[in-house]
């Protein structure tokens, strides 16, 4: 007889393979918050992201017969979404490829940070506010796709190095060194947003 | 802006000090660095604030209950709806 796998979350393999609608729908009921929230941080537009989220779990229907269960259904999950995001950013914009190539070989030192200034005074109230959340959101738009992906997976979804680098099939050095490369130009980004909120500049 | 050797050396580990996943040695070599370096202690500390913003202001993972129920529809998983 063979044993049932229960997956780490939680989850039946053994249903999900064969099509379990109940089983499918609980896996839908856990995760569809992150990959909305994913979708969001993306494609920054509702209508996009709800594309993506469909998307993504009608292609993990049609694929779970063929999930072996050595990754979690989670980072399964992400690894369609995250394509699905990032074919999606290349229809619509075809014209990004330049952009990416600068950014893109591993073997290129990172960026020197720029701009030296001290920030982390500034009190809580301004350094989180709805517009500053707004321009968190844009600035993340500003990185490569490359990037902002792995970003996006380890710093806001929270994902280790190692699912990350599962998600998105790449090593795990690579996630590392496009993880820094994002943060680096993150904190350009937020370092010339916030400069000008400090006491004393004009 | 004087440019240090050892600043363009560090560069690299700054978002491994930060996850706190940088081996002890090359994490004292770093603070000792820092201890004489303003400019890359100011880089440290604005990196570490500026991944805490994205934790801080992260999303709670949910969706809106149209966007859920047009999701479940499209799934044929109106049976399970109901919450």
């Amino acid at each position: 007889m063979s044993k049932l796998v229960e997956l780490e979350e939680g989850f039946s393999l053994e249903a999900l393979q064969n099509g379990d609608q109940a089983e499918f729908a609980r896996v839908v009921e856990a995760y569809s918050g992150y990959i909305y929230r994913l979708g969001m941080k993306m494609l920054q537009n509702p209508q996009d992201a709800e594309d993506i989220l469909q998307e993504t779990f009608i292609k993990a229907f049609h694929a779970f017969p063929r999930f072996d269960g050595r990754s979690k259904v989670s980072t399964w999950l992400y690894r369609i979404a995250a394509n699905e995001a990032l074919m999606f950013l290349r229809k619509k914009r075809p014209d990004t490829v330049s952009m990416e190539t600068r950014y893109q070989d591993e073997s290129e030192d990172d960026p020197e940070p720029l701009q030296i200034i001290d920030w982390c005074c500034l009190p809580e109230e301004e350094l989180i506010s709805d517009e500053v959340r707004r321009h968190l959101d844009e600035s993340i738009e500003q990185l490569p796709e490359s990037s902002k992906i792995v970003f996006i997976l380890r710093d806001i979804e929270g994902l280790s190095t190692q699912e990350t680098a599962e998600a998105l099939e790449i090593s795990e050095m690579a996630v590392k060194t496009r993880l820094h490369r994002a943060r680096l130009q993150l904190r350009e980004l937020l370092t010339a947003y916030f400069r000008e909120r400090l006491p004393g500049t004009i | 802006m004087e440019h240090h050797q050892n600043c363009r050396r560090f560069l690299d580990s700054l978002s491994d000090y930060v996850d706190g996943s940088l081996s002890a040695e090359l994490c004292r070599e770093l603070d000792r660095h820092m201890a004489d370096c303003a400019n890359c202690k100011i880089v440290v500390d604005t990196l570490k604030k500026t991944v805490y913003l994205y934790h801080e202001t992260a999303a709670q993972p949910s969706i809106p209950s149209d966007v859920r129920v047009r999701l479940f529809r499209r799934l044929k998983l109106d049976d399970y709806l109901e919450k």
